[in-house]
């Protein structure tokens, strides 16, 4: 190949040469940055002493007790007292027998999710809720000072959340919001709905007016309007806010480590504490860890398209 | 969507709102409407992130201290502003953190963009692999944290053993050394937000059109003269853009490095979200804090706009 067809092909398409290298290195680094994540999820497999192996163990004999011990306490016995249980009922109850200790109750992994599971869903329904509606408002009413209402509620973004957290703490403190799922879910519908806000006016402003403009020629109000031709479209729109909105609040840590302790304690702030003997049970914070990101691979590969636009507050569109 | 699931969805909406309520609001005026609904969300953010704000600004005069809510709280004017701006203990932790957001930005910038350079050639199966690549940047920082410490152990860890693979240099105790803390921290970080810098690579790069390169043919400039004069100063405005966020959260960090290291060896990787978080929960200082907390926030407002700014002239 001469380098004037080279050259030629760089204008719209690369050579085939080039883009097998570029494809080579691209898969590598793809690879690499899926280490961390895969060995992760080989450890969730491990017994306890597989997973501080020297040198570390590529293979190993798969077993579940990292996932036992994630979801349930246990005591260390003396042989006689075991001997005197009889013998296992469950296969859980055995292997955990084999490390001379029984189970004593279930652990507080599956609360924590579950506080999980209600704060995001519940601070993601109120966030995208308000959004779609200030995002219809901004983007088709001229509403006095918009710019700085749009900028002043993005840059509630931009404090620490640590500063945020002092003086939530005492007022949290004053009004017994603390450590309650209402609580955390105003916190987060409060912290999501500046991106909900910002992305959701981006989809709205891509709805042609005209639409709604026909509906009120035939007689809808402005509000039936709303309802009847514009939320419809909007619906990708809001179920790609939805997931991001849902992703933040499912990740956050410093509002959760600060203003929760026990009941409303979400997974983030949990996990760490997931302790064995002698120090970290990584077997268990790794099924644990394997666990809790699982859903959230899952709605990345969902969201791949709209990835840009959630991450840069609908700034860049594709 | 067909238009009869449109009238079915009117009608369901209809039905579920009572007459007289639906009278009301359909008989709003753009005006009234435009408040309705702008107003829930304006609400929300003035009691959840304003008015905490200002109690913070009232705070930062106070020697209040949480732990002790009996106690009488005195306004004790600048005190708490003086003793942050004149303790050396804190300009250390400002470095620590300009450290880790100047190393992390810049190695995510080389990466991020050199990968979307390649990924933008489109050979076969590039869309999957990039969001292989992307997944990292969805995930939770504290438990990003919390997983490197184990893959960070310096005798078990399958960071070091792999990079014993490469050179010899024995065990690597990159959470325990204090040489090597500092780097462990932007390592995770750029592990973990590198995808973000490529996706707004690859955004720039794709919005160029192509005739300004067949334009440059024309002109015969080569390859580097086409990657300096037309790629690069069309990605750059998206690459601040990157830098701003990415900055800004950075600057902020807290999550994941409290995982890590909080903060140690020492202090070598106690950024200001830290000593924050010791100051306000630790040591309850609430109004040493409160300040603290005001000034960190006057410099993420003050460095954003001034970055804004230049943003603006180069998109210009």
């Amino acid at each position: 190949m001469t380098a004037n067809t080279n050259k030629a092909f760089s204008v719209s398409e690369a050579s085939g040469r080039s883009k097998a290298i570029a494809g080579a290195l691209v898969i590598l680094y793809a690879l690499v940055t899926m280490i961390p994540l895969a060995w992760i999820f080989l450890t969730g497999f491990k017994s306890p002493p597989d997973s501080i192996a020297y040198p570390p163990k590529v293979v190993f004999t798969p077993s579940l007790e990292g996932y036992v011990n994630l979801f349930t306490t246990r005591s260390r016995q003396t042989p006689e007292y075991l001997e005197s249980l009889g013998p296992p009922r469950t296969w859980y109850d055995k292997l955990v027998r084999e490390r001379n200790m029984v189970i004593t109750g279930p652990s507080r992994y599956k609360d924590r999710y579950v506080n999980s599971l209600v704060i995001g869903f519940g601070s993601t329904f109120l966030a995208v809720f308000l959004g779609t509606l200030a995002a219809y408002g901004f983007s088709r009413f001229k509403v006095p000072l918009k710019d700085d209402l749009l900028f002043f509620i993005l840059s509630t973004r931009m404090m620490p959340p640590i500063a945020v957290a002092i003086p939530i703490y005492l007022m949290y403190r004053q009004l017994g919001l603390s450590d309650t799922w209402l609580g955390m879910i105003l916190l987060y519908t409060a912290v999501n709905v500046s991106l909900a806000v910002w992305l959701l006016k981006g989809f709205v402003d891509e709805i042609p007016r005209e639409y709604e403009e026909a509906a009120v020629i035939d007689g809808y109000s402005r509000f039936q309007a709303f309802i009847k031709v514009v939320l419809p479209q909007m619906r990708a729109g809001i179920a790609a806010t939805a997931i991001f909105c849902l992703i933040f609040a499912w990740n956050e840590y410093a509002f959760a480590l600060l203003l929760t302790s026990g009941t409303a304690q979400t997974a983030p702030p949990f996990i760490p504490q997931i302790i064995g003997e002698g120090g970290l049970d990584w077997p268990a914070v790794a099924a644990g860890t394997t666990l809790f990101l699982v859903p959230i691979v899952f709605f990345t590969v969902l969201l791949r398209n709209q990835l840009l636009r959630g991450i840069t507050f609908g700034a860049v569109r594709k | 969507m067909t238009a009869r699931d449109r009238t079915s969805l009117a009608q369901k909406a209809a039905r579920a709102t009572p007459e007289p309520v639906a009278r009301r609001i359909r008989g709003l005026s753009d005006r009234a409407l435009a408040w309705l609904f702008i107003s829930p969300t304006i609400i929300l953010l003035l009691a959840i992130n304003i008015f905490p704000l200002i109690w913070t600004i009232y705070l930062s005069f106070t020697n209040y201290h949480a732990n002790r809510p009996n106690m009488n709280v005195r306004w004790i004017g600048l005190r708490n502003y003086q003793r942050i701006l004149g303790s050396e203990d804190i300009w250390g932790y400002l470095q620590v953190t300009a450290h880790f957001v100047f190393w992390t930005m810049v190695l995510q910038l080389l990466l991020g963009f050199g990968l979307a350079l390649l990924i933008n050639r489109n050979f076969r199966g590039s869309s999957f692999w990039t969001t292989v690549i992307l997944i990292p940047m969805m995930l939770s920082p504290a438990v990003v944290g919390t997983f490197w410490t184990y893959l960070y152990q310096p005798q078990t860890g399958i960071f070091s053993y792999i990079v014993n693979a490469f050179y010899d240099f024995g065990p690597l105790d990159m959470i325990g050394s204090v040489k090597l803390a500092p780097w462990a921290i932007v390592i995770v970080d750029t592990w973990m937000w590198t995808p973000y810098i490529l996706l707004l690579s690859l955004a720039g790069l794709r919005s160029i059109p192509d005739y300004l390169y067949e334009a440059a043919e024309i002109d015969r400039a080569n390859a580097w003269q086409k990657f300096w004069h037309i790629t690069f100063p069309r990605v750059l405005p998206f690459l601040m853009l990157a830098v701003l966020f990415r900055g800004i959260e950075n600057f902020k960090m807290f999550d994941m490095v409290a995982e890590l290291t909080s903060g140690g060896p020492g202090s070598t990787t106690e950024l200001v979200s830290i000593t924050l978080k010791r100051a306000a929960f630790e040591s309850w200082k609430t109004g040493y804090a409160s300040a603290f907390a005001v000034i960190l926030f006057v410099t993420v407002f003050g460095l954003g706009n001034i970055y804004v700014k230049a943003l603006n002239r180069v998109k210009r």
